[in-house]
């Protein structure tokens, strides 16, 4: 079996967890020959389960999902009940039998459930799988309060869910402390007062004696070992996991004495053509809970399916997480011959550092409530500490420690600083998503994203963390957040999601996404102040401070009397005119006190606001196509104005560009743009990602020879999609780059729905074309919209006096101004 | 509307001079108001504060500085110039990035629901 697999090459995988997702990717990546098939029992492809709790803060199950790889057989809902080795075949709980070359067992594990009476009653819940997860939510809704057995990882997690779901949470806890098996017991009180001071109760040296249940038949509560009663209408059980080993144990494979399949350094059980990856795997006497060595273990085994000869030497097992809230980490050892705490009851900060007995090798450490030194020593572990350990425990210590490129910076994936510096450096990689697309570093907890972004910015890249200093999350999550939560202000989103009061990065994509989900006039109330400039006045900033003004000219198709209004009105106010790109007309030159007077009449005259100034769809360009085109197929002036008006004023993460050309000789230069459509004899292609500008790109065929209404449809999707996930300031070019799968995967949801979201977007979407209202129309209705057009509060007639013009070719400039002393 | 012949013909009075009723103002975001020769930004906070800074954007030369975003970088009061982004502490008026560049701050206070200020 230390060959290349043949052709005809079955491997049979029996469950379909995040180990055996990376095990037949690896395999597919790798262009092996044979044929895979995966039973897995629950009826849905592998997904993150690391990331299962963001099921209940509103990720769909389709968003956890992990992407299937192409050829891969499916048998979803199905048990592996047997193993027949003798014939290597397996057998389903349906009694369906198939036959392996090579058995992978990823079965992982299952909660610990206590032999205590009443445990199976209604009402009682492990926290492992989506549907642990739907039922938990569904007993949620009837219970006043709930209590989670185990105050580990995972039982804190599922007790944050719970509290999360409105109720009062308890946490009974064997141990003297909460997560035992990552921190002392300084650290364990520090954590516990984090969790009390967010409302939890917390019963530390408490067992389970018993569940009872209510007249309805239902838990109702929980007694203790000492005898108390804990009244709790949901019990969720989280007191450790074990390895599913039944399988191997009935079919003769060893299992360790606590349970586990055992393997060797190559992942292979006691039988050489079945291998045992994950959580249910023994290896070097461990079995690991953690998805960081599941997945180097789905890789050693896929490597020796495919004749290679890699092998699992042990793994780190450094977790850290946030936690309700709290920061919490723990590497490396978790004792020493010395010891250095740091401990900060006030703010809640309990950190240690363990060193070898000369005080010069770090051998491990425990943060609470400030998780930095894991980030900028994990990589020390077993090497020179870089400072003496007090100082390293200060606050704000780390920043400058340089960190050797033999560290290890992710060890989910076990990827180290050196071989992320090199793909910065050769793949030109510009930000944490590049890295993580490149490395796979910071795909699996995200611990790591911190460090990453230093080695980016140690690498002379420009990166935030997060959005800006107020949030560290991205655009996309924000929106998630501001969706799923139905947040209508940025005051309550940066008070449960950030810090401070924001600033000139984060206010207007804040904006931006109240302006996507239908909030109202984006002048109305707190959402002004959020506004940048441009909007905030409707109009494009010059650079003298005056304003340009763009009326909406839908396709670019404008009466004669239209085009005399704007000559008028330009006229009369003494404004610069010029012809754009986007086929329609600048008028420049207006001072901010003007503003509404030109609006009057361009709206008096049926204009409305061209959203030149916002991150929002501008112009749908076309040329006249059939009507009056010889070469023409379609009408694709009628469609480029019926499509302007559909998406008007849509808020998206940059601004949005279109065009309609009438047959393939494409006078519209529908390519250059972020969504083009070309017209065919048959119907209508659709361009998706076309740019001008810095980088120029041309738009790739997402779909062919559509008719119109489901043009439309597949557009809605598009642009619903992309404003929901893209990040701020990212053309849809780039967008369409990052996504995981690229244009395929984009393919997969707009058009074969493989997240099921698309009736969703269409709905969105939907919203937004019945929500619509010119903007200009609804300020100058408005008087305390109109407060803020005046040059000065206290002169609102007054005009600036800095503004100067004088001629050139018979229009008006601005006269440059002189600056002194600035560097620009 | 403010009434800007009542806040002007007092302006001469004294070193105050009223710009504005405090009911004018928007959290968050600033006015421009014409103090003799003097454009100056006046700002209030989301905690109330109040600032008056040059309206001049030394980097640009425009007018502009009223209509920047209002925020903060670690904690201290911001305005973003609305031209080319750059910051400046509306306490200290030195642009954050480059704190060599700075535009002129201004005393302010409330005085019977009116802002006023010195222009000196
Ligand atoms: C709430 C929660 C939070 C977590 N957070 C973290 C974290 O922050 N960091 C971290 O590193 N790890 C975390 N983990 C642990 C991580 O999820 C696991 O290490 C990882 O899922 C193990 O993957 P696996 O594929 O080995 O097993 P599993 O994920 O358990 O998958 C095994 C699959 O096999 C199926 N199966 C079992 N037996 C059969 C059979 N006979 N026939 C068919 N199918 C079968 C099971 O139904 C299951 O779907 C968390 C786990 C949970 C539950
Ligand atoms: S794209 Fe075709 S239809 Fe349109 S103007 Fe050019 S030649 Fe005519």
């Amino acid at each position: 079996m230390t060959s290349r697999p043949e052709t005809g090459t079955r491997v049979v995988v029996v469950g379909f967890g995040p180990a055996a997702h990376r095990l037949i990717e690896n395999l597919a990546r790798r262009g092996f020959p044979g044929r895979i098939t995966v039973f897995g029992e629950e009826p849905r492809p592998a997904y993150d389960r690391v990331a299962l709790t963001s099921y209940l803060q509103g990720r769909s199950a389709e968003d956890l999902t992990c992407p299937v790889p192409d050829g891969v057989t499916l048998r979803l809902g199905r048990r592996v009940a047997g193993i027949d080795r003798v014939n290597r075949t397996v057998v389903t709980d349906a009694g369906q039998a198939e036959p392996y070359d090579v058995l992978v067992l990823a079965t992982g594990s299952a909660p610990f459930v206590p032999p205590v009476p009443g445990r199976d009653l209604p009402g009682c819940f492990v926290y492992r799988t989506i549907d642990d997860l739907d039922a938990i939510r569904e007993a949620a809704g009837r219970a006043g309060s709930g209590v989670v057995v185990g105050g580990g990882l995972l039982g804190l997690e599922a007790a944050d869910a719970l509290r999360g779901l409105g109720l009062g949470t308890h946490i009974v806890e064997m141990g003297d402390r909460l997560m035992p098996r990552q921190v002392d017991e300084g650290g364990g009180a520090v954590l516990r007062g984090h969790v009390e001071a967010l409302g939890l109760t917390v019963h530390t040296g408490t067992g389970v004696r018993a569940i009872e249940p209510g007249p309805d038949g239902r838990a109702a509560r929980l007694v203790t070992s000492q005898g108390g009663a804990i009244e709790a209408g949901v019990v969720v059980f989280s007191a450790g996991i074990r390895p599913r080993d039944e399988l191997a144990r009935h079919c003769g494979l060893d299992v360790g004495e606590r349970g586990g399949i055992v393997v060797d350094a190559g992942m292979r059980t006691s039988d050489e053509h079945v291998y045992a990856v994950g959580e249910c795997a023994l290896a070097g006497g461990i079995v690991y809970g953690l998805a960081g060595p599941c997945f180097t273990q789905a890789e050693v085994a896929a490597d020796r399916i495919m004749g290679g000869t890699a092998s699992f030497e042990g793994a780190d097992v450094s977790t850290r997480l946030k936690l309700l809230g709290v920061e919490v980490a723990q590497f490396g050892a978790m004792s020493g011959a010395l010891d250095v705490t740091y401990l900060d009851p006030v703010a809640g900060v309990y950190k240690k550092l363990f060193v070898s007995d000369d005080a010069m090798t770090l051998l491990g450490g425990i943060c609470v409530g400030d998780a930095t030194p894991y980030d900028t020593l994990l990589p020390f572990v077993g090497k020179a500490l870089p400072g003496s350990p007090s100082d390293l425990l200060f606050p704000g210590a780390g920043a400058t420690i340089e960190v050797p490129d033999d560290a290890q910076v992710c060890s989910c994936n076990n990827v180290s600083k050196g071989r992320v510096r090199t793909a910065v450096a050769e793949a030109g990689l510009t930000d944490v998503q590049g890295v993580k697309d490149c490395t796979r570093a910071g795909t699996t907890c995200g611990s790591c994203v911190p460090m990453l972004r230093r080695i980016l910015a140690e690498s002379g890249v420009d990166v935030g963390r997060g959005l800006c200093e107020h949030f560290a999350l991205s655009r996309a999550e924000l929106f998630e957040i501001v969706l799923v939560r139905g947040i209508t202000t940025f005051s309550r989103l940066v008070a449960e999601h950030g810090t401070g009061r924001g600033c000139d990065v984060c206010k207007p994509v804040v904006a931006s996404i109240l302006a996507s989900l239908g909030n109202g006039h984006i002048l109305d109330g707190e959402q002004a102040a959020l506004q940048d400039t441009n909007d905030h006045f409707l109009a494009n900033i010059q650079k003298n401070g005056t304003y340009s003004v763009v009326p909406r000219v839908p396709g670019g198709e404008i009466t004669p009397d239209k085009l005399i209004v704007i000559g008028e009105v330009a006229r009369d106010f003494g404004l610069y005119t010029k012809i754009t790109g986007g086929q329609r007309i600048d008028l420049l030159g207006a001072r901010v006190e003007q503003l509404p007077a030109v609006w009057a009449r361009l709206v008096a005259a049926g204009f409305e606001s061209g959203h030149a100034y916002g991150k929002a769809l501008r112009t749908v360009k076309s040329c006249v196509g059939s009507t009056w085109c010889r070469y023409g197929v379609q009408d694709s002036a009628g469609l480029a104005v019926a499509l302007e008006l559909r998406y008007r004023g849509l808020r998206s993460p940059h601004k949005l560009k279109a065009a309609v050309s009438g047959c393939a000789r494409e006078c519209a230069e529908a390519r250059s743009k972020d969504f083009g459509i070309i017209a065919t004899e048959r119907g209508w292609n659709l361009y998706v990602g076309g740019n001008g500008g810095f980088t120029p790109r041309h738009a790739d065929l997402l779909v062919a020879d559509l008719p119109a209404d489901e043009l439309v449809r597949v557009i809605d999707r598009f642009l619903m999609f992309y404003v929901r996930t893209a990040d701020r300031l990212q053309r849809t070019s780039a967008w369409i780059e990052g996504l995981e799968g690229g244009l395929d995967h984009l393919r997969a949801v707009v058009l074969d729905d493989s997240l099921g979201i698309c009736a969703d977007l269409e709905a969105q979407m939907e919203r937004h074309v019945a929500s619509y209202v010119d903007e200009w129309r609804a300020a100058i209705e408005d008087p305390d919209k109109l407060r803020r057009f005046v040059s000065f509060v206290n002169a609102p007639g007054t005009p600036d006096p800095s503004i100067v013009f004088e001629t050139e070719r018979d229009q008006i400039r601005p006269v440059p101004v002189v600056l002194e002393g600035v560097r620009v | 509307m403010t009434t800007p012949a009542e806040t002007h013909a007092t302006a001469e009075n004294g070193t105050w001079t009223r710009v504005c009723r405090h009911a004018d103002l928007t959290a968050e975001r600033g006015v421009a108001a014409l103090v003799g020769r003097h454009q100056v930004a006046v700002f209030l906070t989301f905690d109330g504060g109040l600032y008056a800074l040059g309206n001049r954007d030394p980097y640009s030369g425009a007018h502009v500085m009223s209509r920047g975003i209002v925020g903060t970088r670690n904690g201290e009061p911001c305005v973003a110039s609305p031209m080319h982004k750059q910051v400046f502490s509306l306490v200290t008026g030195a642009c954050v990035d480059d704190p060599a560049v700075v535009v002129p701050t201004y005393p302010i206070r409330v005085n019977d629901e009116t802002v006023e200020v010195s222009v000196a």
